[in-house]
């Protein structure tokens, strides 16, 4: 299977494509419930001060995750 | 059939624009309450239209239909327990695809549903071409066009609600295909269920082999109660689950999620024309200032210091007019009542008491209008993002920071409107962790204690006392917040997955409602419980009565005073030797003997005792108890040179009996929001116990740990 980053990785203003939700259970339901499915591109908008949470842009809405959420994302940058 | 009741459930998103619908469809006709057993807010209203009395309920906002969460666990139950007439489904156009996800589980469910695209205006300014007609023929959903904030479309759309109610009475599941293998794996499961008659009609099998194969707590649980099902489902739902995961490198619940998104994905490409590139909103300009790694913090802090000084200035005014008026009211009183219990009763009980409740209005509706502003306009998310980093070290959640503020994070809040700003909290354990540690910040009734105790033995330090004072009230906070999230509070943190919503201009007409409802429940929950135990602490304070002969004695030393300032001195010692008399003085005298280590007499146990009533009574009794009469909190000199010169006093009883009063047991109006905001008595409870031990033994480290350094 291909090596593919995680969202934590990514740098602010790059896009990238959802690949992989590599987490169950509650955690896994709520990304899932925000739209978060493989396929879906989105845009890192920003961080917090400290670097954590990370702020994305996706299917036109904000939306702010942990990186240790964003660990359990995988996704492939789009080619600047 | 015209007449017919109708009720109707209003779903959505949180920001999806729900609250405005339901605020205009019922305007200000709506009850607020709880639902049973749980502290979701429940919502409802009553209309009429073309002859049909119309029941809205508003459901609480939730992104989808699981049970994960007690607000979709709330909404689900409710709609497949009191099977509402219709649901409508309030939906952000300009956020479309997101939302239609709560939609498609409606359709899952099978609920008669109407779906009304709300803020059209906002996705036409985004260059969003939405055709609603072929929408609604691709859901095969009536879809309405709306915009709730100018109650555009509202008409319409509870006319839809009413035909579709009336016209499709059954429950129609939606059979959505998720691909070859969770379909096979559904069809078995559903087979399984024939002849066992779902004690849950109108619910489908496929729905609940679903939420079956989707680790459905809930539904798992129902169904392993059911004797005809349980034992044979749950090896098959095991079996399937462990296959698909085999087969597809993921869980059922993952790849069931995938479909239910491409289903909508596929509609939306149809119905939608996206007639310009996605490009930076007016909202994502602001956010590049006011979230900006630098400047963001320093506006945050702005911001919060504002609402701070806003809150307290703003109730200043109205809360004297009530202190007069009950000033008045007692005045009426001791006029016109003869002495004795009755009087003592209704002045110290009833007035104080209902005065006391009253006299926190003010501050709490100020600080609810503040956070509905934020609310509204989307700055609290930001808040949440900024500071997530920092309070989740403590099990904390970055909302907690705006309770903890208002609670006394700046010297002179208040807890009562603190514990109720936590409200804004999502998460259970979090929320629960602020109510029960911002009581600590040093509120506007500890400070009279301060200026008490540091004007007699800190006077030359005063500024830094009182600077040292608030960072110890934070970090006691914070570890306190810890330790419970490290025991009582245990768990994982819930997920932090938040919607930054786009920057908005509140509605007045919403702000309204928003702070006159939560004021009103206030008042009307929380005062109950606060007369009760204000007329409990008055008979604490008065009972028992002296015995006739000392009474007598007393009274015939009053009547030999020889001068107005000797019988004036004479009624003080009175006061001071009913006081003693009284249960809490008893109380004070038996708990000597634990309180000697933190160096604490009797007359300080009774101000203790006292306290409890609210923070700022340590001071009032502490003069009864030292016979200077009943003292005005506001001016404390003569109570300060008197304890400066007292025996047994020194600089550290004073700082132990500081932070003693900082964390001892939160005032009982806090008790009883803290009632109130988590619908029981238990954690009440354990915050009057937990604080009054952590208390107890920080002021005992203190003073002997101080003794054996040879300060005391």
């Amino acid at each position: 299977m291909e090596n593919f980053e995680t969202l934590r990785m990514m740098q602010v203003g790059q896009r990238a494509v959802i690949k992989k939700i590599t987490v169950g259970g509650e955690m896994g339901r709520r990304i899932r419930d925000m739209g978060m499915v493989p396929g879906t591109v989105f845009t890192v908008m920003g961080r917090a001060p400290l670097k954590d949470p990370v702020e994305i842009k996706l299917k036109g809405y904000n939306l702010t995750l942990r990186n240790n959420e964003a660990d359990n994302i995988l996704v492939q940058a789009e080619e600047a | 059939m015209p007449g017919e009741k109708v009720t109707i459930a209003l779903a959505g998103n949180p920001n999806s624009g729900k609250t405005s619908m339901f605020n205009a469809i019922t305007g200000a006709r709506q009850h607020v309450g709880n639902y049973p057993g749980v502290t979701v807010e429940k919502k409802w209203g009553q209309v009429s239209l073309g002859g049909h009395d119309l029941e809205i309920v508003d459901l609480p906002g939730t992104y989808s239909l699981t049970a994960y969460s007690m607000e979709e666990l709330v909404a689900r139950d409710y709609i497949i327990k009191q099977k509402p007439d219709v649901v409508i489904d309030v939906v952000d156009a300009a956020n479309l695809e997101r939302n239609l996800y709560l939609a498609v589980q409606f359709m899952e469910l099978g609920v008669p549903l109407v779906i009304a695209l709300n803020m059209m205006d906002v996705a036409e300014s985004r260059g969003l071409n939405i055709d609603p007609e072929k929408l609604s023929r691709l859901m095969g959903v009536p879809v309405v066009c709306t915009v709730a904030r100018k109650g555009k479309g509202v008409k319409q759309l509870l006319g839809e609600a009413v035909e579709t109610a009336l016209s499709q009475k059954q429950w129609r599941p939606l059979e959505l295909s998720y691909g070859p293998d969770v379909d096979q794996a559904l069809l078995e499961l559903t087979g399984k269920f024939n002849g066992n008659s779902l004690a849950w009609s109108p619910l489908g099998a496929r729905w609940v082999s679903l939420k079956l194969l989707e680790n459905d707590a809930e539904v798992q649980k129902q169904v392993s109660q059911d004797p005809g099902l349980a034992g044979h489902m749950e090896p098959l739902r095991q079996k399937l689950s462990d296959h698909l995961r085999r087969t597809m490198d993921d869980d059922p619940e993952g790849v069931i999620a995938d479909y239910r998104y491409g289903f909508i994905g596929g509609i939306y490409r149809q119905a939608v024309q996206e007639t310009r590139a996605q490009r930076l909103e007016l909202s994502d300009k602001i956010d590049k200032v006011l979230t900006n790694r630098l400047v963001g913090p320093l506006i945050l802090l702005a911001v919060l210091y504002g609402i701070y000084q806003f809150v307290f200035w703003a109730s200043e005014m109205p809360v004297g007019w009530l202190e007069e008026l009950f000033g008045w009211l007692g005045g009426v009183a001791e006029a016109g009542i003869p002495d004795g219990f009755v009087k003592s009763l209704v002045i110290s009980g009833i007035i104080d008491g209902v005065g006391g409740v009253l006299g926190f209005v003010p501050l709490i509706m100020f600080m609810f209008f503040t956070i509905a502003i934020l609310e509204d306009t989307g700055y609290l998310a930001r808040v949440a993002y900024l500071l997530d980093r920092v309070l989740r070290n403590f099990g904390l959640h970055g909302n907690s920071v705006m309770a903890m503020i208002v609670s006394g994070g700046i010297s002179g809040g208040c807890a009562v409107p603190g514990v109720m700003a936590a409200r804004t909290l999502r998460d259970p354990k979090a929320r629960l962790a602020t109510i029960l540690t911002v009581p600590m910040m040093n509120c506007g009734a500890k400070l009279p204690v301060y200026a008490l105790l540091i004007g007699a033995f800190f006077a030359a330090r005063e500024a830094q006392m009182l600077f040292a004072l608030t960072l110890i009230s934070w970090g006691m906070a914070l570890i306190a917040a810890r330790v419970l999230r490290w025991t009582v509070l245990k768990g994982e943190t819930s997920p932090f997955v938040m919607e930054l919503p786009p920057y908005r201009l509140p509605t007045l007409r919403g702000l309204l409602i928003h702070t006159w409802e939560r004021t009103w429940q206030y008042i009307k929950k929380a005062g109950t419980v606060i007369l009760g135990i204000s007329i409990l602490m008055w008979a604490l304070m008065s009972f028992p009565t002296l015995p006739e002969d000392r009474a007598a004695a007393w009274d015939a030393k009053a009547g030999a005073a020889a001068t107005e300032e000797l019988r004036q001195e004479i009624e003080y010692k009175r006061g001071q030797d009913q006081l003693a008399y009284s249960v809490a003085g008893r109380m004070g005298r038996t708990l000597h003997y634990i309180t000697a280590p933190l160096g604490f007499d009797w007359r300080t146990n009774v101000a203790l005792v006292g306290g409890f009533a609210a923070k700022e009574v340590v001071v009032s009794t502490l003069g009864t108890a030292y016979s200077l009469g009943e003292l005005d909190p506001e001016d404390t000199v003569g109570l300060s040179e008197r304890l400066a010169k007292e025996p047994g006093w020194n600089p550290l009883k004073a700082f132990a009996l500081m932070l003693f009063v900082m964390i001892y047991a939160p005032c009982f109006v806090t008790v009883a929001v803290i009632r109130n905001e988590t619908g029981g008595w238990k954690w009440p409870l354990f915050s009057v116990a937990y604080t009054t031990v952590a208390a107890y033994v920080l002021a005992i480290l203190v003073y002997q740990g101080g003794k054996l350094l040879g300060l005391g």
